[in-house]
């Protein structure tokens, strides 16, 4: 079984964001990243499929030089090889011609399950597992909580649905899944598994090395602060007057004491 | 210009958020001099549609549309928005919506602004996303045939105009679309699970309550107030509290005279399950957490210095 998990660096989630000089994107230069969450979760459930049933785990990740990091703490948890998309001309691309490169990337992988988190934690398009099982043809599944292999080609998939409701689907090999936080407990690498993730190796592909010249789709013509839609009050002042101050806004204002 | 609605069923009726779908099309169809169109996979919702503001209400019968099926649903879709040459095709941005609209973006190449929270219609139609958790807007736009879905609450449901549509059915040709994806029955997990929606005040917490070990801090503080106990999805997803508890899209939507969110930054899919109560108060040690631009009185302070004096003080008004 060999199994791709496409993961993404994204800023940390408590981090303050900025707007750039070109109002169109965010300042990234004094920004923590991390590994966006539900990859994480993503990159666990490969994992445990394949000490369960054997094969090979791919990490596959886009974006800027520092994203390699994401490849090699996969690496070190227990990931085979590493596939880093990286190109300048990746750097302005919308989801739908984002998804052509992973596609362009993956097709002669011949890989049977390709998982991703459901969506990212910055721009949050929830697409990109989807926008590649069409390119390929793959069956496809969103929001899985629960994974179980049926047989050597068929997994089944647990997909939770709006309001507490849940399903299960079937899906034939090859298949994309889109894995919800939550779904296990990620490991953390081991001294042992940073020592090996040195001798793995990392293959880099660019936009030519893929034979392809890709334009956006989609323009972003802003990007700002939101206004407040409502007018908040704030209550401040020591901890013992905010206390005081709340205790008399339950009781007076809000009528829940 | 052609605006094209998806109409999700919803138990009996059409789906909360395709009629907001819908009033957002009607808008943007003034603005544009455009013309909206409804597309429903589902004939029991023919008769309901008619009574809306739309040019004409395209109704797809085929048993392979009688359950959901992405492929079905994504190929029957691609044939409609192909005979009525729609330029916008609109959603509910509803989990059904996110599991096959994407496949049909890519299939027709036309780019899918997802999750949208509204749109500009001044200059041809730019969608309006919250992105980076909520703490930034970004306006995106498209050339051609574009699809967008919208998030719930984004226009209001009661703003849709009334009128009188024609109707016609339109046959479509599944026979090629593969059986590779076979979904099975719905069904829900707990058993006499906890309901939230009735609560009169819901004290709510989140990833910043920092540990499990510090879940009783809330727990003080809910029984003083005689509260209902929610949560937002990363506390379940680290197990400190039952999924029975979460708030959001993924969880229960909860409209209480007051909720108190407690460490809870405020993304977009908390946001959808809380939103509507009458008063929302926050405590957030973090100025820009996005749950500030929803609260009605914002504390931003420590909530470990606050929640123990807070729900003593509450105890001692009582008594």
């Amino acid at each position: 079984m060999k199994i791709c998990v496409l993961m993404k660096q994204v800023p940390d989630k408590d981090a303050a964001l900025k707007i750039n000089a070109t109002g169109l994107g965010i300042d990234t230069s004094d920004l923590t990243f991390v590994t966006n969450e539900s990859d994480s979760y993503a990159l666990e459930e490969a994992l445990l499929l394949k000490e369960a049933h054997g094969g090979e785990v791919v990490v596959c990740t886009l974006g800027a030089d520092s994203s390699l990091q994401v490849v090699k703490d996969a690496l070190s948890k227990g990931a085979d090889r590493g596939l880093f998309l990286r190109d300048d001309a990746f750097d302005n691309l919308d989801i739908l011609s984002l998804s052509k490169v992973f596609a362009a990337a993956l097709k002669d992988e011949n890989l049977d399950l390709i998982f991703s988190g459901l969506q990212s934690d910055d721009v949050g398009n929830g697409q990109l597992g989807l926008l590649i099982a069409e390119h390929l043809n793959t069956s496809h599944a969103s929001l899985v909580m629960e994974t179980e292999m049926v047989g050597d080609s068929v997994i089944k998939a647990k997909r939770e649905l709006e309001s507490g409701w849940f399903q299960w689907t079937e899906l034939d090999f090859p298949a994309s899944l889109t894995i919800q936080s939550g779904i296990n407990t990620p490991r953390y690498a081991s001294l042992r598994g940073i020592m090996m993730m040195k001798k793995k190796t990392i293959d880099t592909k660019s936009a030519e090395d893929l034979g392809l010249n890709l334009t956006p789709q989609t323009s972003t013509t802003k990007m700002y602060i939101p206004e407040k839609t409502k007018e908040t009050v704030y209550v401040d002042g020591t901890t013992d007057e905010i206390v005081s101050k709340l205790v008399d806004i339950f009781a007076n204002d809000i009528k829940v004491l | 210009m052609k605006i094209l609605v998806y109409i999700q069923r919803d138990g009996d009726s059409i789906g909360r958020n395709s009629i907001e779908a819908l009033a957002g099309a009607q808008k943007f169809a003034a603005e544009l001099s455009g013309e909206v169109m409804a597309v429903c996979l589902d004939s029991s919702l023919t008769e309901k549609l008619t009574g809306y503001n739309i040019s004409e209400v395209i109704t797809v019968s085929h048993d392979g549309l009688n359950t959901y099926s992405p492929l079905h649903f994504t190929a029957a879709m691609e044939q409609v928005i192909a005979d009525v040459s729609a330029n916008v095709v609109v959603f509910g941005h509803t989990y059904q919506v996110r599991d096959w609209a994407p496949r049909l973006s890519a299939r027709l190449n036309a780019p899918f602004i997802s999750d949208c929270v509204d749109a500009d219609g001044s200059t041809g139609l730019t969608g309006i996303r919250q992105v980076y958790q909520g703490k930034i807007n970004t306006n995106i736009s498209a050339e051609g045939l574009v699809l967008m879905s919208f998030q719930s609450g984004a226009f209001r449901a009661d703003s849709v105009e009334t009128g009188s549509a024609a109707a016609r059915t339109m046959d479509v040709d599944l026979s090629s679309v593969p059986a590779t994806i076979r979904p099975g029955e719905r069904f829900k997990e707990s058993k006499g699970g906890v309901d939230l929606t009735r609560a009169e005040v819901v004290v709510s917490v989140g990833r910043g309550i920092g540990k499990e070990e510090n879940i009783p801090l809330v727990k003080d503080l809910k029984e003083s107030l005689g509260a209902e106990l929610g949560s937002s999805r990363p506390v379940v997803d680290y197990g400190w509290l039952p999924h029975e508890r979460q708030i959001g899209s993924s969880g229960q939507v909860v409209t209480p005279k007051m909720y108190l969110a407690v460490g809870i930054s405020g993304a977009i899919q908390h946001q959808v399950g809380m939103k509507g109560s009458d008063n929302i108060v926050a405590i957030n040690k973090d100025p820009n957490a996005p749950i500030f631009e929803i609260a009605d009185y914002g504390v931003v302070a420590d909530l470990f210095e606050i929640l123990p004096k807070l729900s003593q003080s509450i105890k001692d008004y009582k008594s």
